[in-house]
Formats: structure tokens, C-alpha cells, sequence
């Protein structure tokens, strides 16, 4: 039999365990060196971006590959806001950066906000029109926006500076900022998810022809989901911009490839699990630094190997590939970690014990 | 047959026709659900019954005639408003939120009348009471005002009540997957019932079952009747739960509406005989 624990109980574990987390951050911040923290900090933005994106392709159930545009637009917008005047004026060598984007500086946290927005925007421009395609579709057609949107970057010089990029952004995304936006995403998207809109989202990705016959217009949530999704994407994308400190319409860094990172996160982590999302994140950043070996030179025996860049992204693959076929649920499936969960856990271990 | 007033009936198609290409699916329907009965609506396969059911709900715009439902024009609908003015449906195969809990499919159902401005203007246009009892800002929903809390305990607590009524409770955080199929029926009306419609369109909820599934599934139906005061049009191929239970009978065959009456009328009428010729002598 399941048992539940208070409301009130787990009111203060939940307390605790931010209280919790935050003395770890410090703690961390202040023991380690520069590259774990840049691991940690690693983790937190894809754990923006990938919870954004299982909102729209895990809970609401379209299949979106365009969330690196999302990214890309945040992440041209924040860093056009942060980075200095005069900063911008040596970077533009090709064409000057038009007015008034020129002139404004503000700082890191009205340049995601307004990030977010801006890729809200965006979304909603995407989503009203491509929303009404479902299944493959659907995915072509988001796919197709997110190039266009690389594109734009690499062409519009006057006011992304095009293949040259942006250089020298200021390294905001300190263990703070990075962690505290994964925080307020979870809590939103959460909060959301378990609300009547969560549930009326996820009715529509079992069965959105019941789903209408219920009530639900199913067109206006999910252009609701994609916007709100493209608002975390885009902080992601400015958390990430601030982070490399540099940005360049390449699709590596916030091109196509980007989507598919994120893609292996969720699915890694279950499909349609904001926790899966963490750790599916969690276990990219992680994996992708350690994973590095791979494309060094290595010696079996007497051969010597040399490496290949790009080793790592095969493994990802295989690994994707692997999931799909035999463990299609992922880490967490479709299912969340609650505390009643942990409890029940718990409880189940203990007279193993008694036991033994 | 023209003598019918549309004002008596609580749904009403007026010269309703289908067409798709060449084919007529549904031609020149003039009937409708008087309040508070039990209306069968049968036919051979591909007599355009299912189709009848899509036009009623706003799946497809007819493509000729109106659709009256409590004296308001509802022809070209969009499929969630219908639902909302008080229309609700299952489907001939079972469309339930697989990976939602039973009680999350009911409590999903209850999500319209937070959300339907749209209908709830249209009541209003027409002089009935808006059904929404909330806004839904989704910011109460993030920032868990109390007002918010209240309405989600205000549903949750109405899912119960509905659930505890078809026998459903126990099984409220099962998986709808993991339901057996008689009980996967079940929650699909009760899904519909959620809605807190005045009708309610069942479309061969008979179907796959076994004698004594269907006998309790008759049972079912007629309860539901009296206890939610819904009027209920039901589609079937069963003959026995059609002549069963229901209490005007309308046929349908090739799109024509052949025969109208009562059980015994219907079953005697030499037109009905016809369509079914061959069919009928299987079915006890």
C-alpha cells in the first residue's frame, strides 16, 4: 500500500532541501576549481533548456525540433544587451550594429528577462502558424524555423555581426544565476505541469481528438505550451551565451545539433519527466567533459590509436539509438520524484534489512 | 413529418445533409432528441450514424441545413465549444488519456469550464448563464494562489463524487491503460458525464462487449439517465440494448432516415426489415 506523507512534511523537506542545495552551491563554489564548476554551471543551463523543451515534446506531446532557434534568438538577444557600447563598436568590423542596439547596455538579469520575451515572441510567431501540422510534420516544419533562424544570424550583419559572432560577452552565468533560472524553471513548469493546464496538456498529447471532444481547445494550449516553452528557452539561451562568452551562428553551438543534444537529455531521462529532464542534463554535461578521452590519443596494448574529434557525439548516438530500442522509457519514464516516492522507497527498504 | 416543432426537441438537425465528393453520408436529416429521453439511433454499417454524431459535435460542418441545440444555433461550432454548451461524447473506439490516472481523466474533462470564453459569450449571447467558474490565469496556477487552490479542490472533490456514483473510486489512481475493457467503457462515459452535459452521445458503447457486460452496461445507461438528468442519443449495433432500453428509436440507412418509433414499431416497420434483411435473424 502506498503511503503519503503531509502536506506539511514535505513543505519543509522541500525547504530543507533548498537550503540544502544552496549551502552545497557555496560550498562548491568555494572548494572547487574553475573546471568543475564550469561542469556544474554546464549542468544548470541544460537543465533550463532541456526542461523548457520536455514541457512541449514530453508533456504536451509535439514534436518539436526547433527549440535551438529559441535558444539562438535568447542568446543574441542577451548578449546584444550586455555587452558594452564601446565593446560593440570594435566587434561590428564588417557593418556597425544598428541604432538604438548600439547605444543600450542593461544589466544580466533585465538582458534574460527580456531574452525570454523575445523568444516568446518568436515562438508564438512559429507556433501559430506551424501548429496546426502534427506528428512529422510538425518536427520538419519547426526544424525548418530553427535554420531559418541560424540563418538570419548569419546573414543579418548589421545586427548579429553575422559568421563573426559576438565576442568577449561578459561571464555572467555564474553557479548563482545558472542555478538560481533552473530553479524558477522547475518551480514554473512544475507548477504548471500539475495544474488543470498540465493535465489538460497532457490529455491532449494521449489523445487530442478526445481531448477536444472534452473542451479543450486544443490549438490555443499548445501554442500556450510552445510560448512558454520558448520563454525558457530563451533564458537558457542567454544563460548559455554568458556562459561560452562567446556566441557564432555555427550549428554546434546553437544550431541543429543543439536541438539533438537536448533531445538525447530528455529521452535519455524519460520522455515527459521534468526530473528525467535534470538528469538526463546532468548526465550530458557530465558525459560530454569525461567522455573527452575518447577523442585523445589512446594506447590498447601496443596500438596506438589516434583520436578522432567528434568520437564523443557517436557515442551520444549510439547510446541514443540504444535507449530507443530497448529502454524506451528512459531513466524516470513518464514518472516525477516526489517525496512520496523517496518515502515509500524508504519504507520498502527497511525490513529487507530487519532481515538480513 | 414536417409537422415537427423545433422548440419541442432539446437537439435538433433541420434538413441536415452530408456531403463528402460524390458520396451523401447523411441526407436531408429532420429529427432530433426530445429533453430528458432515450434516443437509439441504428442503422446497417456505413449508414451514416457515426457521421450524424461528427455533424452534432462540430467535427464536420454540414454541408447543407442547421443544427439547433437548446434553441441556439450551433452549426460550425469548433468541437470544444460544443462540448461546453452541454454536447458531450464517447467514441465507437475507446479514446480514453492512457497515461493519465482515472481520476485524472475525469478531473481533465472538468478543465472546459475554465477555460471557454469563447462558449461561455455564446451562452450569453443566447440568454443562458456562463458555465466558466474561474479564470485561468495561468500565473494563480505558478504562484498557487488560494483561490486557485480552492478550485482544484473544488474539482477534485466533484471528480470523486462523480467517480464514487459509476463505482469507479476505488481504481482513481490506477492508470486508464490498465483498466479492463467493460471498465474502460465505463470511465469513458463517466469522462463524458465530467463535462456536465445535458446530452450525451454514446457511440456503440455495446461494442466488443460480452452478454453480461452489455446487460450491466443497459442498466448503466438507463441509471446515469435518471441520476445525472442527462437525455442520452446512443448509437448501437446490439439490437437487444437498443430495444432494451431505448425509447424512441430513430433508423438510419444509406444517410435516409427510413423509420422513427418505439421498439416494436421500428422492428415491425417492412423498411427496416428491408435494410437489415439477412442481419436480422442473427441477432436474438
Amino acid at each position: 500500500m502506498e503511503r503519503r506523507l503531509k502536506t506539511s512534511t514535505k513543505v519543509y523537506l522541500t525547504l530543507g532541501l533548498i537550503a540544502l542545495s544552496i549551502l552545497l552551491l557555496y560550498v562548491a563554489s568555494k572548494t572547487l576549481d574553475t573546471y568543475a564548476i564550469r561542469i556544474l554551471r554546464l549542468i544548470a543551463v541544460f537543465g533550463v533548456m532541456a526542461v523548457s523543451y520536455t514541457f512541449i515534446n514530453g508533456i504536451t506531446g509535439l514534436f518539436s525540433l526547433g527549440h535551438a532557434g529559441f535558444v539562438a534568438i535568447g542568446a543574441y538577444t542577451s548578449a546584444l544587451l550586455t555587452m558594452s557600447p564601446m565593446q560593440k563598436e570594435m566587434s561590428y568590423i564588417l557593418e556597425p550594429l544598428i541604432w538604438p542596439l548600439n547605444v543600450i547596455q542593461t544589466d544580466f538579469f533585465t538582458a534574460t528577462l527580456a531574452a525570454g520575451v523575445m523568444a516568446a515572441l518568436f515562438a508564438f510567431l512559429i507556433g501559430y502558424p506551424s501548429l496546426r501540422l502534427t506528428g512529422d510534420y510538425l518536427a520538419i516544419a519547426t526544424l525548418g524555423f530553427s535554420e531559418i533562424i541560424r540563418i538570419m544570424a548569419l546573414n543579418m550583419q548589421s545586427v548579429t555581426n553575422g559568421a563573426l559572432g559576438l565576442k568577449g560577452l561578459p561571464e555572467y552565468s555564474n553557479i548563482w544565476w545558472t542555478w538560481g533560472w533552473l530553479f524558477i524553471t522547475v518551480v514554473v513548469i512544475t507548477s504548471l505541469t500539475y495544474s488543470s493546464f498540465g493535465r489538460a496538456l497532457k490529455a491532449i498529447r494521449d489523445d487530442a481528438i478526445a481531448a477536444e471532444a472534452m473542451g479543450i481547445n486544443v490549438f490555443k494550449h499548445q501554442l500556450m505550451a510552445f510560448v512558454i516553452s520558448g520563454f525558457f528557452a530563451g533564458v537558457g539561451g542567454s544563460l548559455y551565451a554568458h556562459l561560452l562568452t562567446t556566441i557564432d551562428p555555427r550549428p554546434t553551438t546553437i544550431g541543429v545539433m543543439l536541438t539533438f543534444y537536448l533531445l538525447i537529455m530528455i529521452v535519455l531521462g524519460g520522455l515527459g519527466s521534468i526530473t528525467g529532464a535534470i538528469i538526463g542534463a546532468a548526465l550530458f554535461a557530465i558525459l560530454s567533459e569525461w567522455l573527452r578521452f575518447v577523442e585523445g590519443t589512446m594506447h590498447i596494448g601496443k596500438w596506438t590509436i589516434h583520436g578522432i574529434p567528434g568520437m564523443r557525439m557517436v557515442i551520444f548516438s549510439l547510446l541514443f539509438i540504444i535507449t530507443m530500442l530497448v529502454w524506451r522509457r528512459g531513466i524516470m519514464g513518464m514518472e516525477e520524484l516526489t517525496w512520496d516516492k523517496l518515502y515509500n522507497w524508504i519504507l520498502r527498504l527497511r525490513p529487507r534489512r530487519k532481515e538480513g | 413529418m414536417e409537422s415537427k416543432r423545433k422548440e419541442d426537441y432539446l437537439l435538433f438537425l433541420e434538413h441536415v445533409t452530408m456531403r463528402f465528393g460524390g458520396l451523401v453520408a447523411v441526407d436531408d436529416f429532420y429529427n432530433g432528441v426530445r429533453p430528458g429521453e432515450l434516443l437509439g439511433l441504428i442503422g446497417p454499417n456505413g449508414a451514416g450514424k457515426t457521421t450524424v454524431f461528427n455533424v452534432i459535435t462540430g467535427i464536420y460542418t454540414p454541408t447543407s441545413g442547421r443544427v439547433y441545440f437548446r434553441g441556439m444555433d450551433i452549426t460550425g461550432l469548433k468541437p470544444h465549444v460544443i462540448t461546453h454548451l452541454g454536447i458531450s461524447r464517447t467514441f465507437q473506439n475507446i479514446r480514453l488519456f492512457y497515461n493519465l490516472t482515472v481520476l485524472e481523466n475525469v478531473l481533465v474533462a472538468q478543465h472546459h469550464s475554465i477555460t471557454n470564453k469563447d462558449a461561455d459569450k455564446f451562452l450569453e449571447k443566447h440568454g443562458f448563464e456562463k458555465k466558466g467558474f474561474g479564470s485561468m490565469w495561468l500565473g494563480k496556477a505558478i504562484l498557487k494562489t488560494p483561490g486557485y487552490m480552492k478550485l482544484e479542490k473544488d474539482m477534485l472533490k466533484e471528480a470523486e463524487e462523480l467517480l464514487e456514483k459509476v463505482e469507479l473510486l476505488e481504481y482513481k489512481n490506477e492508470l486508464a491503460s490498465s483498466l479492463p475493457y467493460g471498465m474502460q467503457r465505463k470511465l469513458e462515459i463517466a469522462r463524458a458525464l465530467a463535462t456536465d452535459p445535458q446530452l450525451i452521445l454514446l457511440d456503440e458503447p455495446a461494442a466488443g462487449m460480452n452478454p453480461q457486460e452489455t446487460e450491466e452496461l443497459m442498466r448503466f445507461i438507463t441509471r446515469i439517465r435518471d441520476e445525472f438528468n442527462v437525455t442520452v442519443l446512443l448509437i448501437e449495433h446490439d439490437m437487444k440494448v437498443v430495444m432494451g432500453i431505448c425509447e424512441r428509436i430513430i433508423v438510419l440507412d444509406y444517410g435516409k432516415i427510413i423509420a422513427e418509433g418505439t421498439a416494436s414499431e421500428v422492428q415491425s416497420n417492412p423498411k427496416v426489415i428491408e435494410a437489415y434483411l439477412g442481419e436480422w435473424e442473427h441477432v436474438s
